[in-house]
């Protein structure tokens, strides 16, 4: 019992390299932070979801939002245009026709589709078929189904439909593209949508942390006013909330992470269904890495935030009394 | 150690706490500051830890002038400071062990260095075997030993005291006294707010009363 048995304790107090002792105390600090939340698994967990929740509506309506690009997108490659040609035009001249507007280096592909094949398909598909062979003459031109080579800008492919349409057997060019071009301008509306309303949800993350991260500091005050008391530093009491934070953050990102790959499996068979009434290969595409990453780090910046902005304010308050 | 210097300490609602104090405490001193309630003794103690600063006059412990620590140096400066409370102020969300620990953790001491120096300060209080233990479980008498190694644990010069016995009975008291005084012997310089004079004659240290913040009377242990 007699204190000078313990010679060694009277020296000062020993420190092991500045940086590892941050490092340790760090290490500390952030397994207690999560055992502070583990305590609580109901409480956490709810705080949890709501941040889940918070950060995987924006990112799955932007995932929608992709997928409509990536199909629409694909509409927007095939910008086949219809060429019609005069009535006058022979089958001969209509093949020749399409030959040289074959070799342009804008087209890919020159599909030919003779009036009588126009017709035989439209009686075929309309159901009109007996009151067809009632007209003298068929009244259908002879068409050119032109697609252009990949290379084109929609400038050029504007100047391509134009020297087609100017040529002396083209009556008229049909282009269909107009609606995917409206298309687009809703996604990009949509797009524009879902940054404001990732902003204002991004503050509402903040706000649900940095309210959580001041009950807790209220619930803490006399151990903040201890440790103040006994020489903590502000950086020291505030250090274990900000690794609240952080971990409400993570956990808040994974778990959003989760809501989209559960929500992405959950409509994959519908997707593969619509997809095979369409006999088309769609498939629903996922997050990408970067995606991913970005919102588990979203989630911890807006954690830290929060907690940062709590803390720091609160713990200059409390003073021991 | 300790030297005030025509301190005035008035709080808002213009109550003076204490008016022009003048006193010293050697280095190796173990003081005594008795007086009734209201006679400043906690602000005594409240200006030394820095808590609050004096309305006017000069506080100088241990050669640094606390006028001059700037707010972002308290937390350094309450560090060489060991301080004990009425209360205890234990932290009952954690073990004896890790209540002790907590000065050295706050001033970045390792782990293996802590464990040696908590078990120490631990053991020169008597309660090595309760490390272990919440100090929730412990008896009021106990907690303040915790207490008191936590205040000591980082072995600083100067340790301070206010009203340390004030929920303790006699028996209590003495062994607390005790401790004290054995950190006395080693060099500690010890300022203990009490108003027990019948345990301070015991022990027979220097006493310094407080009476309406002004300085009553000094006396020294006859017997000392």
């Amino acid at each position: 019992m007699a204190v000078t048995r313990n010679a060694d304790a009277v020296a000062p107090v020993r420190s092991s390299g500045p940086l590892s002792i941050w490092m340790t105390s760090h290490v500390s600090t952030a397994v207690g932070a999560l055992g502070r939340l583990a305590r609580q698994p109901f409480a956490s967990l709810m705080i949890i979801l709501v941040i889940a929740v918070t950060l995987a509506l924006p990112a799955s309506i932007n995932l929608v939002v992709k997928n409509a690009r990536t199909v629409s997108g694909s509409w927007d490659n095939a910008l086949d245009f219809a060429v019609f040609l005069e009535q006058t035009v022979t089958v001969g001249e209509a093949e020749t026709l399409g030959r040289l507007i074959g070799q342009r280096a804008d087209v890919e592909t020159v599909q030919f589709i003779s009036a009588d094949d126009a017709l035989a398909e439209f009686k075929r598909q309309s159901g009109f078929g007996e009151a067809l062979d009632q007209l003298p003459a068929n009244p259908l031109p002879h068409t050119l189904v032109v697609r252009p080579g990949p290379g084109n800008t929609s400038a050029s492919l504007v100047l391509l439909q134009e020297e087609i349409g100017n040529l002396p057997e083209t009556d008229h060019v049909q282009i269909d593209t107009e609606w995917v071009q409206r298309f687009h301008a809703i996604l990009d509306i949509v797009r524009q949508a879902i940054v404001i309303g990732a902003a204002l949800l991004a503050i509402a993350i903040v706000v649900i942390i940095g309210n959580t991260i001041r009950l807790d500091i209220e619930n803490r005050r006399n151990e903040i006013e201890v440790t103040k008391l006994i020489g903590a530093t502000n950086a020291f009491v505030r250090r274990p909330f900000l690794w609240t934070g952080f971990w409400y953050g993570l956990f808040g990102g994974l778990m959003a992470l989760a809501l989209v790959y559960y929500g992405l499996y959950m409509l994959s068979g519908p997707v593969a269904r619509l997809a095979g009434l369409y006999q088309s290969n769609v498939s629903v595409s996922s997050l990408d890495l970067v995606e991913a990453g970005a919102i588990v780090g979203i989630g911890v910046f807006l954690g830290l935030f929060g907690s940062w902005i709590t803390a720091a304010r609160h713990m200059r308050r409390i003073e021991p009394k | 150690m300790i030297r005030l210097e025509n301190v005035t300490k008035r709080y808002p609602g213009g109550q003076e706490a204490l008016s022009g104090l003048d006193l010293s405490v050697d280095k190796g001193e173990m003081v005594f500051v008795t007086g009734h309630s209201g006679a400043g003794k906690s602000t005594l103690l409240r200006l030394i830890a820095l808590i609050e600063r004096p309305s006017s006059g000069q506080v100088i412990v241990d050669q640094q002038n606390t006028r001059r620590v700037k707010r972002r140096k308290i937390p350094a400066y309450r560090r060489q400071i060991g301080m004990v409370f009425q209360d205890h102020k234990l932290l009952y969300d954690r073990r004896v062990f890790d209540n002790v620990a907590l000065p050295l953790i706050i001033a970045g001491a390792s782990r293996r260095d802590a464990g040696r120096r908590v078990r120490a300060a631990l053991d020169q209080v008597g309660l090595l075997h309760k490390e272990k233990q919440n100090p929730e479980t412990l008896s009021a008498g106990e907690q303040q030993r915790v207490g008191i190694a936590r205040a000591i644990v980082t072995r600083p010069k100067l340790l301070i005291a206010d009203e340390p016995t004030g929920n303790l009975d006699p028996d209590l008291s003495l062994e607390v006294m005790r401790i004290f005084r054995r950190f006395n012997e080693v060099g500690v310089t010890l300022l203990i707010a009490s108003h027990d004079i019948s345990l301070i004659d015991r022990l027979g240290c220097r006493r310094i009363a407080l009476e309406d913040g002004r300085l009553q009377e000094e006396e020294t242990d006859p017997w000392l």
